[in-house]
């Protein structure tokens, strides 16, 4: 299938234009990590995921955990797009009487799939879904979206060395390797390095992609469908902040809402950016 | 008198939950062999899982396996399915509701030898404090097999407490049991004597023996510490206005305080509870620690006369 790179090009910076304006209206929120997964997210919602917004406890439908719960703007401007609820909702994150929490809460939020937000649990969740769809032979499929930083919680490494003794092949784990935590840069605070070589011992398949290159996004998906008796790990490179210059690589900007100069900024760069 | 331990009633009703109900999951965690889950574990190999040791792990699976509607049961001890995955618990099943049962054997001091490491006697402080959990213990064999029943059918998250070592069979086969409704065992004016899982044994004891110097005792075996039966007990409290409660567990936090906070907002009524008093206990026989850290009959007999 011809897949429309550009049009996926276009929703990612509209998602991204959602992201900083539901930060800034709320005042609150992490910015850095919900860009990054920007490209991934567009790509999961308008292209891999097999889902129905107007159905959203369809049965077979694919299922996607937000590990990196504190990402959720990405989450909830996405399920906006696709139509899950009216656009108007995302002005109301963290705001009293909203559904939109602060971290993403599946009794509340029509299309997610898992209440999350305690880092290294998403994983977990995962296997149990995947094993479920399998008991009742649904194809469904299971995504989980974690952080970098993430990967330092213990329960994350259970989860891995299970998953693999399942032979979970409808699981796929997307590691958003931005390289910055809460406090610093992953290196200084936790150093995980040999990523690939952690999840390949763990007995997955790992694909290392570019994660703001959204045909190899798309391509590492359609190599994941291919294998068989093994979960897929998909590695994917980031920048935290992508798209707002000022944002790149700041751990500041994990957890810091724009002010108002800073909020039009970044829109003015990300709309400079369209391309339709 | 008859003793058994209430594990095995689990390891039985789980077997036949697994016959009636196909959604029913079992989740290990390396000690399938001390949850009696083997037999499960053979008739369903395709329904249960053996996530090693690894709780933490164990508990967000059945997050997951719930959101696709089955019904897991981790099985584990109490001081790990209260405490090692307690943060799992509380925000990715409780939080969300999802209809997860924790099975734990081991519960209060009845792995009596296994000593400290292994004795639960925060966790019904620790579960109850969470919304929408349910806490749960049979007082013997056929009140945790009945009970074991009605939480898989009960909507929602149940926490459910087991013994290691064996305890005295109060109820007969056919007794019915509500996740929710005390049993009023016996009806008396002078005192009320409230037990909770196994503790019934020492309560009955008790009891018993209070009936024969002429005091009237009103029993009830709670069972379910939360939904807490405020109905039934606050009723009670009402009638003999002295209330002793026996728990397996430290007394603070349990159900001594759960009465506590009743005659609290009551305003009315006396109340002794006999638990662990802030202490941890010890490696030793189940009996013998019952009464060296003061949760036996004869002390439940002291602490009556203190209010009587």
């Amino acid at each position: 299938m011809e897949r429309d790179i550009k049009y996926l090009t276009q929703k990612a910076n509209e998602l991204r234009q959602n992201i900083i304006a539901m930060i800034y209206k709320a005042g609150a929120g992490h910015p850095g990590g919900s860009l990054s997964i920007a490209d991934i997210i567009t790509a999961m919602y308008y292209d891999e995921l097999k889902i129905d917004p107007q159905n959203p406890g369809w049965t077979e439908r694919d299922r996607l955990i937000l590990s990196k719960g504190h990402t959720c703007p990405a989450l909830y401007s996405v399920l906006a797009m696709k139509g899950y609820y009216s656009t108007d909702v995302i002005g109301t994150l963290r705001k009293f009487g909203s559904i939109l929490q602060g971290h993403p809460d599946m009794c509340k939020v029509p299309g997610i799939d898992m209440t999350s937000g305690s880092l290294g649990q998403g994983l977990s969740v995962g296997i149990g879904m995947a094993i479920g769809a399998k008991a009742d032979q649904l194809d469904s499929r299971v995504y989980v979206i974690m952080g970098d930083g993430e990967t330092n919680e213990g329960q994350v490494w259970e989860a891995a060395m299970c998953a693999a003794k399942y032979k979970l092949d409808n699981l796929v784990t997307i590691v958003d390797k931005n390289n910055l935590q809460n406090d610093d840069f992953t290196d200084i605070i936790m150093p995980m390095s040999s990523m690939e070589k952690k999840w390949d011992a763990f007995g997955w398949e790992v694909f290392t992609i570019d994660g703001h290159n959204m045909d190899e996004i798309l391509k590492a998906f359609e190599s994941a469908r291919k294998v068989k008796g093994k979960p897929v790990c998909i590695i994917a490179n980031t920048v935290k902040g992508k798209g707002v210059s000022f944002m790149e690589n700041v751990s500041m900007w994990h957890g810091t809402a724009p002010n108002s100069e800073q909020y039009e900024a970044a829109i003015n760069e990300l709309k400079a950016g369209d391309i339709i | 008198m008859n003793a058994k331990a209430t594990r095995d009633a689990f390891g039985d009703a789980i077997l036949e939950l697994g016959r009636i109900n196909e959604k029913v999951f079992v989740i290990d965690c390396d000690i399938s062999k001390a949850m009696k889950t083997g037999d499960f574990a053979n008739a369903f190999p395709e329904r249960r899982l053996n996530v090693g040791i690894a709780e933490q792990n164990a508990a967000s699976i059945a997050a997951g396996l719930a959101a696709m509607g089955k019904v897991p049961f981790i099985c584990t001890y109490a001081v790990f399915g209260s405490m090692r995955m307690c943060e799992q618990v509380r925000t990715g099943i409780c939080y969300p509701k999802l209809n997860v049962k924790i099975a734990c054997s081991h519960g209060g001091i009845t792995p009596g030898t296994d000593g400290v490491t292994h004795q639960a006697t925060e966790d019904l402080g620790i579960l109850r404090t969470m919304p929408n959990m349910a806490v749960v213990m049979g007082a013997d064999y056929y009140a945790t097999k009945k009970l074991v029943k009605k939480a898989a059918e009960y909507d929602g998250p149940v926490y459910l407490r087991f013994t290691k070592d064996p305890v005295p069979v109060y109820y007969s086969e056919d007794e019915e049991f509500e996740i929710g409704k005390g049993k009023l065992l016996m009806e008396g004016r002078d005192i009320t004597i409230i037990t909770f899982g196994e503790m019934l044994g020492q309560g009955k004891l008790a009891a018993d023996e209070l009936t024969q110097k002429g005091v009237s005792v009103e029993l009830i075996d709670i069972h379910t510490l939360k939904p807490f039966d405020v109905g039934l007990v606050s009723k009670s409290i009402t009638k003999t206005g002295r209330v002793i409660t026996a728990e397996d567990h430290n007394i603070i936090n349990g159900l001594g305080s759960a009465v506590a906070e009743i005659i609290a907002e009551m305003g009315y009524g006396r109340l002794k509870r006999v638990g662990l008093k802030d202490t941890f206990a010890e490696s030793g026989d189940y009996y013998g620690l019952l009464e060296k850290y003061e949760m036996d009959s004869s002390y439940i007999i002291k602490m009556a006369g203190e209010l009587l």
